[in-house]
């Protein structure tokens, strides 16, 4: 028999899915069970089909364990994607609900509930499953080991996934710890805690069974990442529950500690989950798609180092001007500037490997998306430290363009890295001889560029125009505007906004097509990229010497 | 890292002699401006530490060469807002509102103050440009419930409309002619139509007829006997195209039937005697001030 154990496994789950659904003490919890049902459900059908028996005397083949365990990556590319799209479209609602707010449809699609539903399937879901992936299968390779641990990696993709639908239902059902990025209640952080140290353990046993005498950079970015959105995750989610079958729970900490807490988790998701673990990311790939060396190893340590040391303490500048005393403000944002350069050290050994190889850009629209993506990171870590600074934060601060900041992060540096990194590992996990067309990844490319272009230079302005409106006084020293004139005068930009995410999107739905096109097997007939036409198949037409 | 490193062909740089799938390092130095740029930031975090409060201790921080706190520092700026306009407050205070207006100058200033809270307290209802909405009059024009006479404006503000907590407030309101039984379903309907008909709009003049007895026998005390309403009772003017709600014959037979009750707060403790009387005559200035 085999596969039983996680039959049976998922069969308790539900069963006790059914039993918080049925004893649960609020109506959201109960609510939030069906749906942990529903969804465990489906799983123990699946889980129970995949059970096999065998004849007395046979035993299964056992899986080839001097191989590389890609399954779980090939899952975790498509997860990647499908998240994407979700986290993508989502936006564009809420971009839309906020430039037209009748299409806040109460009370699940308000824009309240739907926006963490972005924020995490676009960071979370996206850019977890992505990181989860590639970290999954660059250790391997990095380390000549298999994953350790057996099945637990594919504990850790199911488990994760998991815990993305607890948490997004959640939202839907009003279900939030109010805090940003760390939405979840009680319960579904306790799962997440569970799903990550499996995590850590398959990745840190993973190095440990390496056959590679030093760690490569790459998986010291992935394992500090790990570890330190585990810290993060455990300090921030203190909190007790109101009842054990109830979906409430109050924070251990309180006013201004529990704000610094708080932004202490929230600057460092972006610094640990976004900017390593991505930079991770990038010292992979970037070297395999441009076929160069690493620029500078030492630049490698020192940044890593000195971004790991000085991020941690810069989640302050989020709380300028507020009830934080002001010497922790002054830490806040020193960190922040001295963050500068650790963080420009990631972007000049990226474009520097590319130094011998920039020809390519000519003819690789996957390089290309690396090449941006670097200078998108290069431009908004240039643009934290700025915006850390108090007299710029004191104009900046509660604006869009704190929206525009991040989204040239997100839409640019972890967008882009990631759709490189899956352009360049899905020919490679499905053994296809190349993409399906590497005209629709220019396509792509173009759609994603432009579109992060309109969106951020819309919050730039109207960012930069809402401070400067909540900021005037006329000439005997009162307040020009209304709260509401200055939210009339950002309508166009919120329009604007929408069409840049609507564009963004299109470019990953090209790519849905491509990869899906290029797993099926299919190659397109297309001039390839630099060139005029389509040049004779030299196998059946050699050319005159 | 010993000297027989494989040379990167392409670049002449020295690899650290490691490759991890097929990935090489090369041995290239920090770059200078980096380095440079990374101790120059470290310089300022230094000296910004020192000039600001900083370095914590273990009951508190330390205070800066400046003794720079923002809190202190926003207290300077309100204060010197304050005192900027201190002569005029004063003015302001010791003068009568009916004074404030005829005093050009004087005036000027109360609208722009009066301008400048009115986008953050009232506008919420009242509109930016105190257009209003429906339940929420248009202070623009020059129809008024409680009165459009500077006194009677600034009395409205201070005490607010149907405010419990202030014993002056405007209290008086509407009975629930049908909740309560006070009329029959028909005379409503009757009643309505009347309206509909001295607001010169579309109505059953058979209906209207009924309806004028059953208007002078429950209504007029407060509304007038033609409709033209009594500012004492907040009873709006009934022969005008301006509605409170809506002027449609279901709309008003339900505010006959079981009406609604604007409320304001009372602003005067809120706000305090000056910022009142600035709201009062920016409100007087729009234009229907009386």
């Amino acid at each position: 028999m085999k596969n039983m154990n996680v039959a049976i496994s998922i069969s308790v789950a539900t069963f006790t899915a059914l039993l918080g659904a049925a004893i649960g003490r609020d109506e959201a919890f109960r609510a939030h069970m069906w749906v942990a049902f529903a969804v465990l459900g489906i799983a123990t059908i699946f889980a129970f089909r995949n059970v096999k028996f065998a004849a007395n005397g046979y035993s299964f083949p056992v899986e080839d364990q001097s191989k590389y365990l890609d399954g779980v990556v090939r899952y975790g590319v498509i997860a990647a994607m499908f998240w994407g799209i979700a986290g993508f479209l989502v936006g564009v609602v809420i971009a839309s609900e906020l430039a037209w707010p009748l299409l806040n449809l109460e009370p699940y699609f308000n824009f309240g509930r739907l926006r963490p539903v972005h924020t995490s399937a676009v960071i979370f879901a996206f850019g977890g499953n992505a990181l989860m992936a590639t970290s999954f299968y660059v250790v391997q390779r990095t380390c000549r080991a298999r994953l350790w641990g057996g099945n637990l990696a594919w504990f850790v993709f199911w488990g994760y996934q998991f815990f993305i639908v607890m948490a997004a239902t959640g939202y839907l059902l009003g279900i939030t710890q109010g805090r940003e990025y760390a939405e979840p209640e009680w319960y579904v952080d306790i799962w997440l805690t569970i799903v990550w140290v499996a995590y850590l353990a398959v990745f840190l046993g993973t190095l440990v069974k390496r056959k590679e005498p030093h760690i490569y950079v790459a998986n010291w970015f992935y394992l500090s990442f790990i570890v330190t959105v585990a810290m993060l995750h455990l300090v921030n989610n203190m909190a007790v529950p109101v009842s054990f079958l109830g979906s409430k729970s109050y924070s251990a900490f309180s006013g201004v500690q529990d704000a610094l807490v708080q932004w202490w988790y929230g600057h460092n998701a972006v610094g640990f989950f976004l900017t390593a673990g991505f930079l991770g990311m990038m010292y992979y790939f970037v070297p395999k798609q441009a076929g160069r060396p690493i620029y500078s190893y030492r630049l490698s340590i020192i940044h890593f180092w000195a971004l790991i040391f000085l991020y941690i303490w810069a989640g302050p500048h989020h709380l300028h001007y507020t009830a934080l005393p002001d010497w922790a403000q002054t830490l806040g944002m020193v960190f922040s500037v001295m963050l500068w350069m650790p963080s420009w050290g990631g972007m000049i050994n990226g474009l520097m490997t590319l130094s011998g190889a920039w020809d390519k850009l000519r003819t690789d629209p996957i390089l290309r998306m690396f090449v941006l993506s670097l200078a998108f990171y290069g431009m908004s870590t240039f643009e934290g430290p700025l915006m850390s600074i108090k007299s710029v934060n004191a104009l900046s601060h509660y604006t869009d363009w704190t929206i525009g900041h991040v989204h040239s992060g997100a839409m640019g540096w972890v967008g882009m890295v990631s759709f490189g990194a899956i352009y360049h590992l899905v020919p490679k996990l499905w053994n296809r001889e190349r993409l399906y067309s590497l005209r629709l990844v220019n396509w792509h490319f173009w759609l994603a560029t432009l579109g992060i272009v309109v969106y951020i230079s819309a919050m730039w302005v109207s960012g930069i125009m809402q401070g400067l409106m909540w900021r005037e006084y006329n000439d005997q020293g009162f307040l020009v505007y209304s709260f509401a004139e200055t939210v009339a005068a950002m309508h166009p930009y919120y329009v604007m906004r929408m069409f840049g995410g609507l564009m963004y999107l299109s470019g990953a739905l090209v790519m849905v097509f491509n990869i899906y096109k290029t797993i099926r097997g299919e190659l397109r007939s297309e001039v390839p990229m630099g060139e005029e036409s389509i040049p004779f198949d030299s196998a059946t037409l050699q050319p005159a010497r | 890292m010993s000297d027989h490193n494989e040379i990167d062909s392409v670049s002449g740089v020295e690899t650290t002699g490691h490759s991890w799938d097929g990935i090489k390092e090369l041995n290239n130095p920090l770059p200078r401006w980096w380095l440079w740029t990374f101790y120059a930031c470290i310089a300022f975090a230094a000296v910004y530490s020192i000039v600001y409060p900083a370095w914590p201790g273990f009951t508190s921080a330390s205070k800066g060469i400046w003794n720079w706190s923002s809190r202190v520092d926003i207290r300077h700026e309100l204060d010197a807002a304050e005192q900027a306009k201190a002569e005029q407050f004063a003015e302001i205070k010791s003068h009568d509102i009916n004074a404030i207006l005829a005093d050009e100058k004087l005036r000027g200033f109360a609208v722009a103050a009066g301008s400048s809270i009115f986008k953050v307290h009232c506008a919420t209802c009242h509109g930016s440009g105190a257009q209003g909405s429906a339940g929420f009059p248009n202070l623009n024009d020059n129809a008024w419930l409680w009165g459009g006479k500077p006194d009677q404006i600034l009395h409205t503000i201070t005490h607010g409309i149907r405010d419990t907590s202030d014993p002056d407030t405007h209290s008086s309101q509407m009975p629930n002619f049908g909740k309560d039984a006070i009329l029959k379903p028909d005379e409503i309907s009757a009643v309505a139509n009347f309206v509909r008909q001295i607001s010169k709009q579309d109505a059953d003049p058979k209906l209207a007829a009924v309806g004028a007895g059953v208007f002078k026998d429950n209504c007029s005390a407060c509304h007038g006997d033609t409709g033209d309403g009594k500012i004492e009772f907040g009873a709006p003017k009934l022969n005008d195209a301006i509605w409170a709600y809506s002027g449609d014959l279901a709309a008003i037979e339900r505010q006959i039937n079981n009406p609604r009750h604007g409320m304001m707060p009372a602003w005067g403790k809120k706000l305090g005697e000056i910022s009142v009387k600035d709201v009062a005559v920016y409100v007087h200035s729009l234009g229907g001030g009386e």
